[in-house]
């Protein structure tokens, strides 16, 4: 009985080793250890054994079960894993075939390089404000300060809807806007389209955009205004960048300057970009004139304040390197989706 | 304002100074530099010579044969130019020399004559063509006198110079003029400054036997000076006057007119002189002109006046123009022998509403114009007779006419040295303070409190009050001097709601796949026709420009649906196959204030390939989703002109107006010119804002599963998918959570007329799991009202 015993682990665990599909497996499995598969049946003639032999033989019959069991499982996982091995390489991709890309659209550069302004200048504790873009002569002119003869009021320069209305040309009459609608301390910023009599070349359009900042306060110097815009030029061109103050002239505006930075294309030693000057001018900027603070009604011997305006799309042309301030508002996809 | 070095060396001392710290610290102090212009720069092997011989080229009618001694030499040389004679003097290029802008002159054989090298213009030397005489444009230089033979043509006429052109802002009139640079050169390095000589050395006569003076209109003419001069010889002004003027941007003309552009250039204070023998009556009267009045000025064009015209006449007619031009009857001529030289002061409103109404601007006008110190007459005309005499071109008449009936006296201003301190954050001493001042001509009296009493030359027309005193501390002392600081006191910055919201929104659209647009917000009034807009829209009540560039941008915008056009067609016919853009910005539109409403709208559009209505009504649901919009409607719309009327609807939302979306009717496009179809959405931005829910408030999650229940049916083609969906709601009872339309069919298997659609139904009790049996009776409901309605069948 026991060589039976052997003889049914031996050719069972032949068996097993030619099996090669899981189908053929169970049928081993049901054709020895199934109710009426061998082993079974060989156990159902151990009533026959005397006593003595019984334990044994069972001791053989159990092992070889767990045996035969353990080898069954052995190649059902060998099977499986063959299985699956063969059914990951039937699944292998092309993976240098593109993916399906969703299209994203693109914001507008000037709306990108704006956002980057202003994201500076309200993490500076700046608010952002806004003024129409039609306009009275009183907030555009008069209560800036600008002389009554100033040439910049003439219909060759400026956009007139009537005597006492027209297209603002600038961002400023927003600082007086808002000195005469809240009380200092005032920390604005104004974005906001502008419009000039200029044709369209390279280098002018009739619409234009700037931003004005406008900041009044118990004691506000012109270190201060220095120290915002060399924050100011740091952020948004690197920190390696300098910042130069020269004097310059605007009504609104007393002491008034120009602003510089390095240029951050040759890093100041000249190129073509600066046109050879090492500096390439961003911005105009100033304390803000008495008669100004007057005009919104602010009490100068207790206030001062600075004010700053600068052209969008000069910043824009000057970091991406755009040569013809006309692309902006023609609109051709392909220059659009270019800032992505 | 273009400065010869040189000239500016003769007032002021930069003599040892690098040109680079010179400029550098100009530019530092306010004089910013448009650009430097170096003569006498890339000039090699260009030598004086004389003519010796000139003749006909045998062979060519226009060319002539030179021979000239350059001194070690005598050159052959074939030149073009017609008014080179014997024993003249001229710069001669050797072969191999070199002229500015990097031209090499080499030998070369003209008609078979040899030619050893080349005479040459003023404008090849490096003048500009606008300020060469007008005796020489076409021709060669000739020289001004017997230089040495073969000397360096740099030498000899001194080319060497350096030019810088500083750019004047308008509130400094003053720097219009050498010694206006001079004074700021001299401010900026610390040195007073050198004035130059107004010593008229011989006088004959008296003045008073030759002219009287009378001004009508004071408050048109401030002051009216004039001297004579007689014996006049007109000719060329020598070398380096012309050089001068040339430099300085200035055409000389001859030796008296030259001298008066040279102090008007040098003092700012323009000049102009008539020649006396036209000066009838010896007398000058300053008066307005009669609306009648014609007037032929220097330039010989004949000029209609009017009664607010200030004119200089003499005893009989007009003689000038005030403050513009001088009269062509009274013009220096080759023989003049006696003159009379003006230095006056006008009104520069007076003289900017002349020069504007004649469209008539000169150097002179645009002087006054800007503004003129009333006490720079005097020493102009003494330093125009003092040149006079210097150059030997007559004799001076003793005396001086100046008629000054006001006049000017120098401002006195309060300084608070405090207050300058405290505005710059500096800590300058009311001595160091009153230093920067006495650097720029200014007297100071110290006073005996803290405060400084300064008083400005009167050329400094534009220091008025403390505030101007600040600044020209604070550029003397030097911005670069400044600390950098940042202001004290917290502020919180950020966008206002309505910028934040429409951030969102642009984010939206381009996480959709649009791209923006921006575009002028001025418009033509054609593109309300181009899109059909009916006669009656109040999208045609445009606020128009006065003055508009052209008619395409004449009006404001009242929609931005012709700007979407036009940027869909540029990008069309540049081949570009689709695309998909949307443009926020603002709309004009009449109010009853005095400015405009000006409203945000937005304009989403779309053609090409994968763009569909769908596609945009797709973008437009999922902005309104995200900004809390949820259940807009769209009403078909079939009566607007600018859409297809199949193919268009309104969108509303709470019977609120929100916007309207469709594919632009074919008469739309066939004014367009463009072949593919354009979809469209123009949806009012401040409508949006005004209905948007941004608010998030959490919904507990179902406890209890859900059941889907898909159902196709089959009904005509005229059935809104609304329609079915309101009979579908209506019927759901509590328990239907969600429908989803998953496919609409037209085909064999559906009726001719009909579609088939199907949808997907989601069921769920908040409370409790639900039976099939409840499902059952409710699915049957939503089937068979579907069917009684419709007359939809169910499609096994």
């Amino acid at each position: 009985m026991k060589n039976k015993l052997f003889e049914i682990k031996n050719t069972a665990i032949n068996l097993i080793e030619e099996a090669a599909t899981k189908d053929a497996l169970e049928k081993i499995r049901v054709e020895f250890l199934g109710k009426k598969g061998r082993l079974t049946s060989v156990l159902r003639g151990m009533g026959n054994l005397s006593a003595e032999e019984r334990p044994a033989v069972g001791k053989i019959a159990n092992e070889v079960r767990q045996v035969l069991e353990e080898e069954l499982k052995k190649a059902f996982d060998n099977i499986n894993e063959k299985e699956k091995l063969e059914k990951l390489h039937k699944e292998t991709l092309d993976v240098t075939i593109p993916g399906k890309k969703i299209t994203l659209g693109s914001k507008h550069p000037l709306t990108v390089t704006l956002d980057e302004i202003t994201k500076i200048f309200m993490n500076m504790g700046f608010k952002v404000t806004e003024g129409p873009e039609v306009e009275t002569v009183y907030y555009n002119f008069d209560a800036l300060n600008a002389p009554k003869n100033h040439p910049s009021r003439d219909i060759t320069d400026t956009f007139y809807i009537s005597d006492n209305v027209l297209l603002r040309t600038q961002t400023s009459p927003v600082q007086v806007r808002t000195l005469k609608s809240q009380a200092p301390p005032i920390k604005v910023i104004a974005p906001g389209r502008c419009f000039r009599c200029d044709t369209p070349d390279a280098t002018h359009s009739p619409m234009f955009q700037q931003v004005e900042g406008l900041l009044v306060d118990k004691g506000i110097t012109m270190s201060d205004l220095k120290g915002t815009l060399d924050v100011f030029a740091k952020h948004l061109f690197g920190p390696q960048v300098k910042t130069k103050f020269r004097p310059h002239y605007f009504p609104f505006t007393e002491p008034s300057a120009e602003v510089d930075v390095t240029c951050f294309k040759c890093g100041g030693s000249g190129c073509r970009v600066c046109k050879g000057s090492g500096w390439i001018e961003i911005l105009g900027a100033g304390m803000v004139h008495p008669n100004v603070l007057k005009e919104g009604g602010v009490d100068t011997e207790v206030y001062s304040g600075f004010a700053f305006g600068m052209g969008v799309e000069r910043i824009a042309m000057l970091k991406y390197e755009v040569d013809d301030i006309r692309l902006f508002y023609e609109n051709d996809m392909r220059f659009i989706e270019q800032f992505r | 304002m273009l400065v010869p070095i040189s000239w500016l060396k003769e007032y002021v001392n930069i003599k040892d100074m690098e040109s680079k710290d010179f400029l550098d610290r100009m530019i530092m102090s306010g004089s910013n530099i448009e650009e430097v212009h170096h003569y006498g720069e890339g000039i090699k092997k260009v030598v004086v010579g004389k003519v010796l011989k000139v003749e006909k080229h045998p062979d060519a009618d226009k060319l002539f044969v030179i021979t000239v001694d350059i001194g070690s030499e005598v050159l052959t040389i074939v030149t073009g130019a017609d008014n080179v004679h014997e024993e003249d003097y001229v710069p001669v290029v050797q072969s191999g020399g070199w002229l500015p802008g990097g031209i090499k002159i080499k030998k070369g054989k003209l008609r078979g004559i040899e030619s050893n090298g080349m005479l040459c213009s003023a404008q090849e030397l490096g003048f500009g063509d606008n300020v060469v005489p007008a005796a020489i444009k076409e021709g060669i230089l000739i020289l001004d006198q017997a230089y040495p033979l073969g000397m360096d043509i740099l030498e000899a006429l001194d080319l060497k110079e350096e030019v810088v052109e500083f750019e004047i802002t308008p509130n400094r009139p003053d720097c219009l003029s050498i010694l206006g640079m001079a004074r700021e050169a001299a401010a900026v390095f610390s040195d007073t400054i050198k004035y130059p000589s107004t010593d008229i050395k011989h006088n004959t006569d008296d003045i008073n036997d030759y002219i009287s003076v009378q001004i009508e209109k004071p408050e048109l003419c401030k002051r009216f000076t004039v001297k004579a001069i007689k014996d006049i010889v007109i000719r060329q002004s020598p070398w380096w006057l012309q050089k001068r003027l040339m430099a300085s941007g200035v055409r000389p003309i001859n030796n008296i007119v030259d001298i008066t552009n040279y102090v008007m250039l040098e003092y700012g204070q323009p000049l102009h002189a008539y020649d006396l023998r036209y000066v009838s009556g010896n007398k000058i009267v300053v008066d307005t002109a009669s609306d009648s009045q014609k007037f032929t000025t220097l330039d010989g064009v004949e000029r209609q006046l009017n009664s607010k015209m200030l004119m200089i006449n003499d005893a009989k007619e007009a003689v000038g123009l005030a403050g513009v031009m001088g009269g062509l009857n009274s013009e220096i001529k080759d023989d003049t022998v006696s003159i009379l030289i003006e230095a006056a002061n006008f009104d520069a409103d007076n003289v900017r509403a002349t020069s504007k109404k004649l469209g008539l601007r000169t150097e002179a006008s645009s002087r006054f114009e800007k503004g003129v110190d009333t006490n720079l007459t005097l020493d102009a005309v003494n330093r125009a007779c003092k040149l006079i005499e210097e150059l030997e071109a007559g004799t001076i008449i003793a005396g001086t006419i100046d008629v000054y009936p006001k006049t000017e006296e120098p401002r006195r201003i309060k300084v608070r040295p405090d207050r300058i301190n405290a505005l710059l954050n500096t800590n300058m001493s009311t001595d160091e303070l009153a230093d920067l001042y006495k650097r720029l001509e200014m007297e100071v009296d110290l006073g005996d409190g803290a405060d400084l009493y300064v008083q400005p030359p009167t050329v400094r027309l534009d220091l008025k009050e403390e505030v101007d005193l600040l600044e020209e501390a604070a550029r003397i002392y030097g911005y670069d001097n400044l600390d950098a600081t940042i202001p004290k006191g917290y502020t919180q910055g950020g966008n206002s709601s309505k910028l934040d919201f429409q951030n969102m929104v642009k984010e939206v659209l381009a996480a959709s796949g649009l791209n923006e647009i921006q575009t002028y917000s001025f418009a033509s009034p054609k593109g309300a026709d181009m899109i059909e807009l009916p006669e009656a829209s109040i999208k045609r009540n445009f606020i128009k420009l006065i003055n508009p560039l052209g008619e395409e941008n004449s009006i404001m915008r009242t929609t931005l649906i012709p700007n979407m056009m036009e940027t869909l067609i540029i990008n069309y016919n540049r081949n570009i196959n689709r695309a998909a853009a949307y443009e926020l910005g603002r709309i004009f539109l009449p109010s009853d204030t005095e400015l405009p409403n000006e409203a945000i709208s937005l304009v989403l559009g779309a053609y090409g390939q994968k763009n569909d209505f769908y596609m945009l009504k797709g973008i437009v649901e999922t902005l309104l989703d995200k900004i809390g919009i949820k259940g807009a409607e769209y009403e078909p719309e079939a009566n607007h002109s600018t859409f297809h009327p199949g193919r268009c609807a309104n969108i509303l939302y709470k019977n609120e107006y929100l916007g309207i979306i469709g594919e632009i009717h074919p008469d739309v496009a066939e004014n367009y010119d463009i072949s593919a179809r354009v979809y469209i959405c123009e949806l009012d931005f401040e409508s949006i804002l005004l209905n948007a829910d941004t608010e998030k408030i959490y919904s507990p999650l179902p406890k209890y599963p859900a059941m889907d229940r898909d159902m196709a049916i089959v009904v005509e083609e005229k059935v809104y998918v609304r329609e079915i969906e309101k009979i579908i709601l209506e019927n759901g009872g509590k328990i239907l959570e969600n429908v989803e339309l998953f496919d609409i069919y037209r085909g064999k298997q559906v009726k001719e007329g009909h579609k088939s659609i199907a949808y997907s139904l989601t069921y769920r009790n908040a409370e409790k799991t639900l039976t099939d049996g409840e499902v059952n009776r409710v699915h049957s409901r939503i089937i068979k009202a579907l069917k009684e309605k419709l007359g939809a069948e169910l499609r096994e």
